[in-house]
């Protein structure tokens, strides 16, 4: 790799031993993937939950924490992804004290290193989405597939310690996605059915995804009339992304890549698949429960919008949550206070749900929290979820979030 | 025999071990029980085994990014894979090598390398020169 005086300087530990780490490592990944050099990038956004960091992660984030402020203090504006523990309520969940010291600690160290704890995986809704051609540092699948595809920004799939590293340094490597070459359609396919609702949407995003299979795949679809909305293509990236480690997708006519399917085509189309209602309901057949009783309906991964804050709000007037079933609503503390101020989370809330803030239930500990609460049959509207928790201890089961909620209300899957 | 199999310069240091070999993806978050050193996904191909000190040799990456973090918790706790083989990694698990010291190639020239190793066989890891050696099979194989 070419390193410039400065990324010499870095490497020879003259801004510090955290740039110098930070240089080092992304040195190491860029010689992996044959980057020529560094680019600049805008923003950084870490994914630093505590069960995935653990005690070795977390001592590593108070090390660098340790150096002088002129050392150790991020470049470039760093957020970060949903947190392990909702230091506001941890204990009704059966988390346990060990779990909320290991928070404190990460959360100390990671304002001391100047990241903005946004705590959000819709920062791309939130906070501050991305610029068309910006080149940014992300981690989080659902927030890169979402900005690269939506909004023409430039990512990888950055891991916790690289998106750390760009974010002390102010740049990445120079390869993946950040490279013209990378982002054209390697797979095709003709959808002939819209999805219907953000599962319908999850559903299509997570059977391409597992159609690619892996991150050097770029979808480009047909047959899309008319924008999704963001909701939606959250969903839809999301799942995507979870299933086949899918970082970019394509739609003709809707994403800004590509305003047809010869823009993101070099020569000639890639063969078409057609995807219609029974691809659709093969994968939802792998996810079906209908009768089964729930022990826990969770609305997650991603984060809730204000939109589908207020839908759920919507949907539980009247009702109240079943005795035997509980309901869990994560999403960031921005939509969180938002939702307080409008009321919406007291209605949430007065139904018997539980509303937490900054994290996402399949990364906090979700494994540990089940056997405390003694939950095995989970439903979910999120395709994601289901797709990640069966490796947890749990039963997934798929609904829209209409059936969900009326599971909730009932303790039995419509 | 002695087979040499060239891939692509990886990450991480020259290592021994006894492969655990699928025709399937992996994910630290989605897959593993990363306390008890298991695969915990019900469906993958190596549900129940263990992959601790094995050299996996698997699809692609897929899934989260929180691998990058957990490969590094999960090696100094002692409960990791010496090394990673993949047809294709993705950037999450080739940071994650690197931050965790953990030797990971990808792109074998000679073709689907969940075909070329078996499990149970020795294989030498030699990340820096792009190259990796099977022994043939362990004689101390338990999985």
């Amino acid at each position: 790799m070419k390193l410039n005086d400065e990324e010499r300087a870095m490497l020879a530990g003259e801004a510090g031993e955290p740039r110098r780490w930070a240089v080092e490592h992304m040195v190491e990944v860029g010689r992996m993937f044959d980057a020529a050099d560094f680019v600049p990038v805008a923003q950084a956004h870490m994914m630093a939950d505590t069960e995935s960091l653990g005690e070795a992660g977390v001592a590593f984030l108070e090390g660098l924490a340790a150096h002088p402020p002129a050392e150790r203090r991020v470049r470039v504006p760093m957020l970060t992804d949903p947190r392990g523990v909702d230091l506001s309520h941890y204990r009704p969940l059966g988390q346990t004290e060990e779990m909320a010291a290991l928070e404190r600690r990460t959360i100390a160290a990671c304002t001391d290193l100047g990241i903005l704890m946004t705590d959000s995986c819709v920062t791309y809704q939130t906070i501050m989405p991305p610029v068309r051609g910006e080149h940014v540092a992300y981690g989080d699948t659902g927030v890169v597939i979402y900005c690269n595809s939506v909004l023409g920004a430039r990512s990888n799939f950055e891991g916790g310690p690289s998106a750390l590293a760009a974010g002390l340094t102010g740049r990445t490597p120079r390869y993946g996605l950040h490279l013209d070459r990378n982002r054209r359609a390697t797979r095709r396919f003709i959808v002939t059915e819209r999805p219907e609702g953000l599962t319908g949407w999850g559903v299509l995003g997570g059977l391409i995804g597992r159609l690619c299979g892996s991150y050097w795949e770029v979808p480009v679809l047909e047959g899309i009339e008319g924008a999704p909305t963001s909701d939606e293509m959250k969903h839809f990236g999301a799942a995507m992304a979870s299933f086949g480690s899918t970082p970019l997708f394509h739609i003709a006519g809707v994403t800004p890549e590509a305003p047809d399917l010869a823009s993101v085509c070099d020569g000639p189309a890639p063969e078409p698949v057609e995807i219609g209602r029974k691809e659709l309901e093969g994968l939802r057949g792998n996810f079906g429960a209908s009768g089964d009783e729930v022990d826990v309906v969770v609305f997650a991964a991603p984060q809730l919008s204000h939109v589908e804050m207020a839908r759920v709000a919507e949907l539980l007037e009247g009702r109240q949550v079943h005795e035997r079933t509980a309901l869990v609503v994560c999403t960031s503390p921005t939509v969180a206070a938002d939702c307080e101020r409008l009321g919406i989370v007291g209605r949430i809330e007065a139904a018997g749900a539980v509303v937490l803030r900054g994290t996402c239930f399949y990364n906090q500990y979700a494994r540990e929290i089940g056997e405390a609460n003694g939950w095995t049959r989970l439903l979910s509207n999120s395709v994601k979820i289901v797709n990640i928790l069966g490796g947890y201890g749990y039963r997934p089961a798929l609904a829209s979030m209409e059936d969900c909620v009326t599971a909730a209300a009932t303790g039995r899957i419509p | 025999m002695t087979r040499r199999l060239r891939c692509h310069p990886g990450i991480g240091p020259r290592v021994e071990g006894e492969a655990l070999v699928a025709e399937d993806d992996f994910s630290a978050r989605y897959d593993l029980d990363r306390l008890a050193g298991t695969f915990s996904r019900p469906g993958h191909k190596l549900a129940g085994l263990s992959y601790v000190d094995r050299v996996l040799v698997l699809n692609t990456a897929k899934g989260g990014v929180a691998s990058a973090w957990m490969l590094r918790e999960m090696a100094e706790r002692g409960m990791a894979p010496r090394a990673i083989l993949f047809n294709a990694a993705n950037t999450i698990l080739a940071q994650g090598a690197a931050f965790a010291g953990m030797a990971l190639c990808d792109r074998f020239e000679d073709g689907d390398i969940t075909r070329l190793i078996a499990t149970g066989d020795r294989v030498i890891v030699d990340p820096p020169a792009g190259l990796v050696t099977v022994l043939g099979k362990a004689t101390n194989f338990t999985a």
